[in-house]
């Protein structure tokens, strides 16, 4: 699993954004290669969705270059993202929860049949390629006209990746896919992201989580402020070193010493009243 | 944070263990909870239930020709009911669509009348003035993202006063002039207000243009493209529109649907009355969702049906009809209706809460 000599799909050099005299993001480098995942981790208000928008082509960057399959592109709406083969699947999914699971599948790409005024949903064809699709990725759903506030979370989330991938995906963008799901459903979400790297897309990962991040990761960024405060390949970099560069590295060593320094004038009961004062 | 103080070994073992593939706890569902779970089955056992309560105590009920009264006030309300329907799977509301009936009929007579033309200039007259109405509520929903509420309230309220103020500045009255003696009025009249006879009942063409109207909405809902995108905007207009769903296009096609449908009723009153009067259809906007809502339509959005919407119809017609033909008080009639509603909205909401646990 070390550095890969595949192909880069997308990648940017020393990218910026300014919302007026706010610097939200700072000479961001970031490359995505095929059949590789790139773990972006960092705290709120880290740059991590201003960094998303300007990739899915929401916001357009201010500083830097952006390369698309050797092209410098510069994207004015989310369609010109979606028409250079980049998907991107946010937090809120955009499923419909009371439309069914094949609905949602082809919603706004249906597949038709007839002509003129007969025009009609290819309700059969649709259902086989969902349940194809869904199959191929190891999600088995015995319903398809289930409707989709029925699933859970995490298959909600499979079900909104399968769609990007079958409709021509190149670069999948996850935003937070495990942020809102417990321990089960986070495992079979990332394994369905490792399919989705091995079906050979390159894929952007943002988490919070650097567990779930080092799980499935081949490099990784963390943004720190708008700025990259840590870049490295998975070869270079174990998981204690992620987490605690996650949970902010040097700035956290100073806090933990703050602390002890408070703790030690309170009396024995140090470490526990240090440890609840962290938490809250 | 606690994370940081015992930083836990890398899961390798953790990742290894196979995560749910397949949940062995769904299953198939049995036919009884699919077919539970389709919108218009609370209704449908409702309006099963209220026919034979009302053809026992009602016998006159039996005839063919009160039948088919019955289905005949059916239409009046279940046209308008189908494309309320829609509007409201679409996540919206009309209240304006009540007196947009009387408009349209107000605008065809007296626009005929005023410039001596055929009726049926009028009657196209009309069906542009209806389709306007619908689109002018749809681009003020969509342009100022005011509920839609709200903004047919307010044109609600205006085409009330348009009604009442223009006929009686034109006629001094308060009803449109009388059209039986004018050109085409006999051609228009077996377009939009005829009867025929089958078997033992009397049909009145609004029954025809009613069936054909849920039938043709019952396949746009379910088998074409635009039916998916009214359902989708609906449910969640804003993934809709992530997918790339034109949703202000549906919404106003919506608004405009209902339009026409308020145009076809309008036609049927004018040449069924040879006269309309400026101050009709209010309250007729409430019957309209009432129908609608007591055939499974969700007051939010994105789920419903046609079907159940001309049930809703029925229903609505039965009560009425069989309380006159039971020899009861026809005051009772409201009391009736709204416990209907709220009995309805109750068994939907158990329902598909069951089917949705099956």
């Amino acid at each position: 699993m070390s550095e890969n000599p595949n192909t880069e799909i997308l990648s940017l050099t020393d990218v910026g954004k300014s919302y007026g005299n706010v610097h939200a993001l700072r000479g961001v480098s970031l490359a995505v290669r095929q059949g590789e995942i790139t773990c972006v981790l960092g705290d709120n208000g880290a740059g991590k969705s201003t960094l998303i928008k300007i990739i899915a082509g929401l916001h357009q960057h201010s500083e830097g270059t952006m390369v698309v399959n050797g092209e410098d592109v510069h994207f004015t709406s989310p369609r010109d993202s979606l028409g250079r083969g980049i998907a991107t699947v946010y937090q809120d999914l955009a499923l419909v929860p009371l439309m069914s699971i094949w609905r949602n599948f082809f919603l706004g790409q249906e597949v038709r049949k007839g002509f003129g005024p007969f025009r009609r949903l290819d309700v059969a064809r649709m259902m086989e390629v969902t349940g194809q699709e869904l199959a191929k990725m190891g999600i088995s759903v015995p319903d398809l006209d289930r409707s989709v506030g029925a699933l859970s979370g995490g298959q909600r989330q499979c079900i909104a990746i399968a769609r990007a991938i079958y409709f021509g995906a190149k670069v999948l963008i996850l935003d937070e896919p495990t942020a809102a799901l417990g321990v089960k459903q986070s495992g079979v979400v990332l394994k369905y992201v490792a399919k989705a790297r091995d079906a050979g897309l390159g894929v952007i990962f943002i988490t919070h989580n650097p567990h779930h991040a080092y799980l499935v990761g081949n490099h990784f960024v963390i943004l720190n402020r708008g700025r990259v405060s840590l870049d490295s390949a998975r070869a270079d970099i174990t998981l204690d070193r992620l987490t605690n560069e996650m949970a902010g590295g040097a700035e956290l060593e100073a806090l933990s010493h703050e602390l002890s320094s408070v703790s030690s004038s309170t009396g024995p009961t140090a470490a526990a009243a240090g440890s609840r004062t962290t938490e809250g | 944070m606690s994370q940081v103080q015992s930083t836990p070994t890398p899961p390798a073992t953790h990742a290894g263990t196979p995560a749910v593939s397949g949940d062995d706890r769904v299953g198939k569902r049995s036919l009884l909870s699919s077919l539970f779970s389709r919108p218009e089955i609370g209704s449908l056992i409702g309006a099963l239930g209220l026919l034979v309560l009302f053809l026992v105590v009602a016998p006159t009920l039996r005839s063919g020709a009160s039948f088919s009264t019955v289905l005949y006030t059916s239409s009046t309300i279940g046209i308008m009911a189908v494309a309320v329907a829609l509007l409201m799977i679409g996540g919206e509301f009309d209240l304006s669509a009540g007196v947009a009936v009387t408009t349209a009929a107000l605008t065809a007579a007296t626009t005929a009348y005023q410039l001596r033309l055929n009726i049926w200039v009028g009657v196209l007259l009309a069906l542009v003035a209806a389709l306007a109405i619908g689109a002018f509520n749809g681009w003020l929903f969509i342009r100022t993202g005011l509920p839609s509420f709200i903004i047919t309230l307010g044109s609600f309220f205006m085409l009330t006063g348009l009604n009442l103020g223009v006929t009686k500045v034109l006629s001094g009255g308060v009803s449109s002039p009388r059209i039986a003696d004018m050109d085409g009025f006999e051609s228009a009249r077996s377009v939009f207000a005829s009867s025929v006879g089958v078997g033992p009942f009397n049909l009145r063409i609004t029954v025809i243009y009613w069936i054909a109207l849920v039938a043709v909405a019952t396949w746009l809902l379910l088998r074409t493209r635009v039916g998916n995108w009214i359902f989708a905007v609906g449910g969640d207009p804003a993934a809709a529109r992530a997918v790339g769903v034109p949703v202000k296009a549906v919404k106003i096609g919506l608004f405009m649907a209902v339009g026409f449908t308020g145009w076809l009723v309008g036609m049927h009153l004018l040449f069924n009355f040879n006269t309309v009067q400026s101050g009709e259809g209010i309250g007729n906007e409430l019957l309209y969702i009432v129908a609608a809502v007591v055939g499974g339509c969700l007051m939010t959005g994105g789920y419903g049906s046609a079907i159940g919407a001309a049930i809703g119809a029925f229903i609505y017609a039965i009560v009425t009809q069989g309380v006159v033909y039971a020899g009861w008080s026809a005051d009772w009639n409201k009391l009736f209706l709204g416990a209907m509603l709220v009995i309805a909205t109750i068994v939907n909401l158990v329902v598909k809460n069951q089917a949705a646990k099956k």
